[in-house]
């Protein structure tokens, strides 16, 4: 008991490095389980971005590309979908809803996305969640937009504001289509996926800002007002993809198959789940990449508690020598030592667990109001109890390297210690 | 295990340590090898051991107690061959019948005075049944380190690592003495102490071993403290000592 009360005052009296020694490991700890937490977080958070869409279609290309476009408005598209092939799509029996989306201009950086008030009932992310309003409604003139949260947060806009839409989609654009101001009847409450960074407006809005352009370009000379232009036929010529729900999940494969062999026009028709699939293994490379480096600052901060250990030895011979001279066993002298690098590191564990859910308990709204990623505070997993307790192993074994130094010093020092 | 108690009941020999053609070598490519013929530390006996720096004195005195196991030939202590324990064994043994001193770096700098004194006590049951005699072991801690003329306060207040070199000695005797041991061994501990400190360290030193009939075997290179001592003996007497390839 004394003993160990000794052991304990032995490393008070060196605290510094011990302290030192332990917050490496809690860091190093905190990192590891860290890393978990926001991969666990990232895959759900991505797998929640669309929910409830059986296929997706688009101009023929390839499937990653197709869902980065259409669901995360990352990239272009590289075709068009003819307004025929959509109605054509639309008739097919199986198919219970469809949403067009119409894709290509933007607004301060923010995509627009063309599309009807279907698309508000009928996309669904994190398990089957529907967007909701924060204020406003869905848009009823031509010229209403409804804007993604992140988009009102970080350009300031409330219900009632104007905003003109640029052609392209950089975000220094070009060319404005300044003639044809919208207004924002509504703003939708935060979902954690692209659709905060979105403009929606209707699809007849699109073709209505493009009525008097050609080929990217406005037409010279022959520019049509906004009172005049809601007169005219604005039913689209195309659009960039469009989500398909189906009646049975049983056709899926077969209103697939009939998409891509279409024969009016190449498309594709891809299932969602498989291309979120695709695109995380893709990720999962950086994923993997990311939990080797954090286990290599665990082992560096083991390895950072050994040299301490060893760099104490020195002085500690004495106290070795002290302790073998009353009567203390070679094997107490190493049980000393192992224990103590099991007990930093065992500190070093709890403190970093600790750290980690106190941490989550307090970033989490931030980071799931901030980057749309819900974290989940839940105990840790078999797996991650697992690796918890093979750290705590590894410490004691850790320990016992500088511990077999002195086991070895203490019987070869004999009566006096040289140092 | 042997038992001091029966040796205090004057069943054992005359003799509290014996050498019988004992020879060790340090390991090492050029090892320094010590050898003993004879060698008698009577009980109660106050021996004083003289010899050169880096003759094997402290050699002598791992040998003693059974710090270091000798090659060849046999070492008693209290009549049982030390070699016939194991390593477990040896260090219960050290400790149940030795109370040690070295030259310096006695303490654990961390511990309080009686923390340091009592570490004999955890380690050995014997010494603790002997020191309980005297009461608690906090207070039979206390009363040697009075004895040894350390200061209340001192003893109440201090760490080991904030005690002058002359302070700090006492309480290893104190450490030595404790539980009474039959040998206490000390190798120079007087040393770093001036010539007042050093007379007043071992007369009170040889006050507290009287108490306890222990024995007392001193190292130095100091000639100058042969009038303490009842018997002074020096080591190229008793010992041939060699460096180099073993023979
Ligand atoms: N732990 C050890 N390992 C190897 N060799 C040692 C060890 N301790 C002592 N020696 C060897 O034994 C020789 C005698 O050393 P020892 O410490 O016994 O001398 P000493 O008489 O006590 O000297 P001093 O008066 O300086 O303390 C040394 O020269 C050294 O080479
Ligand atoms: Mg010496």
């Amino acid at each position: 008991m004394m003993i160990a009360r000794l052991a304990f005052q032995s490393l008070l009296n060196r605290w510094v490095t011990a302290l030192l020694t332990v917050l490496a490991i809690a860091m190093s700890v905190m990192l590891l389980l860290g890393v978990e937490k926001v991969r666990t977080g990232a895959r759900e958070s991505f797998a929640d971005t669309i929910s409830g869409t059986d296929l997706i279609v688009g101009a023929r290309s390839g499937s990653l590309n197709l869902l980065l476009y259409s669901v995360f408005r990352i990239g272009n598209a590289t075709n068009n979908v003819t307004w025929k092939s959509y109605q054509d799509i639309a008739k097919m029996p199986e198919v219970s809803w469809i949403v067009p989306l119409s894709l290509g201009d933007s607004h301060h950086g923010f995509r627009v996305l063309g599309t009807n008030q279907d698309y508000f009932t009928h996309y669904k992310f994190r398990h089957g969640q529907t967007m909701k309003f924060a204020a406003g409604g869905p848009f009823k003139d031509l010229f209403d937009a409804v804007i993604g949260s992140d988009v009102a947060e970080q350009l300031g806009y409330k219900v009632g504001d104007k905003i003109i839409v640029a052609h392209g989609v950089g975000s220094i654009s070009f060319i404005e289509h300044e003639d044809k101001p919208f207004r924002v009847s509504g703003i939708l409450a935060k979902t954690g996926t692209p659709i905060d960074r979105t403009v929606h407006v209707s699809l007849e809005a699109i073709e209505a800002i493009h009525i008097d352009w050609q080929n990217g370009a406005p037409v010279p000379g022959q520019s049509i007002s906004a009172d005049q232009v809601r007169k005219m036929d604005l039913t689209p010529r195309a659009i960039t993809a469009a989500l398909v729900g189906l009646k049975s999940r049983l056709a899926t494969f077969k209103v697939q198959r009939r998409i891509n062999n279409y024969e009016e026009e190449p498309l594709s028709a891809i299932m969602p789940g498989v291309a979120l699939q695709e695109l995380w293994g893709l990720i999962g490379t950086a994923e993997t990449a990311l939990s080797v480096v954090s286990a290599m600052v665990v082992a560096t901060a083991l390895l950072g508690m050994v040299t301490m250990i060893l760099t104490t030895l020195n002085e500690r011979r004495r106290e070795m020598a002290i302790l073998r001279s009353v009567g203390a066993t070679p094997a107490t002298v190493l049980g000393l030592l192992a224990v103590e690098g099991g007990l930093l590191t065992l500190a070093g564990v709890v403190i970093g667990t600790a750290g980690l859910y106190a941490g989550l308990y307090l970033a989490q709204p931030y980071i799931d109001h901030t980057y749309g990623l819900s974290l989940p505070i839940d105990p840790p997993r078999p797996d991650e109890w697992l690796k918890l307790g093979a750290i705590i192993v590894a410490g004691f074994l850790a320990g016992l390297l500088p511990a077999l130094r002195a086991y070895r010093l203490s019987l070869a020092d004999g009566m006096m210690v040289r140092i | 295990m042997a038992s001091p108690g029966a040796a205090r009941e004057g069943k054992s020999p005359l003799d509290a340590v014996s050498f019988a053609d004992v020879r060790y070598s340090w390991p090492g490519p050029s090892p320094f090898t010590l050898t003993i013929n004879d060698f008698k530390l009577r009980n109660g006996e106050k021996l004083l051991l003289l010899g050169p720096s880096g003759s094997g004195k402290s050699t002598f005195l791992s040998l003693l107690a059974g710090i270091v196991v000798p090659d060849r030939g046999r070492i008693d202590v209290s009549g049982e061959d030390m070699a016939t324990l194991g390593g477990a064994a040896r260090d219960r043994f050290r400790v149940d019948h030795f109370g040690i001193i070295f030259q310096m770096f006695n303490l654990l700098p961390y511990g309080s005075l009686i923390d340091n004194v009592l570490l004999p006590i955890r380690f050995s049951k014997l010494r603790r049944d002997n020191a309980l005699r005297g009461g608690a072991l906090e207070d039979v801690a206390k009363r040697l380190l009075l004895a040894l003329g350390l200061d209340e306060t001192v003893i109440a207040t201090s760490k080991a690592a904030s005690l002058s070199v002359g302070q700090q000695q006492r309480v290893a005797a104190a450490r030595a003495l404790i539980g009474a041991p039959q040998i206490i061994v000390a190798d120079e501990p007087t040393s770093a102490l001036d010539r007042n400190t050093e007379g007043a360290f071992l007369k009170l030193l040889f006050e507290q071993s009287n108490e306890v009939d222990a024995s007392v075997i001193m190292v130095s290179h100091d000639e100058g403290l042969a009038a303490h001592f009842d018997r002074v003996v020096r080591l190229q007497d008793i010992a041939q000592s060699q460096r180099g390839g073993r023979s």
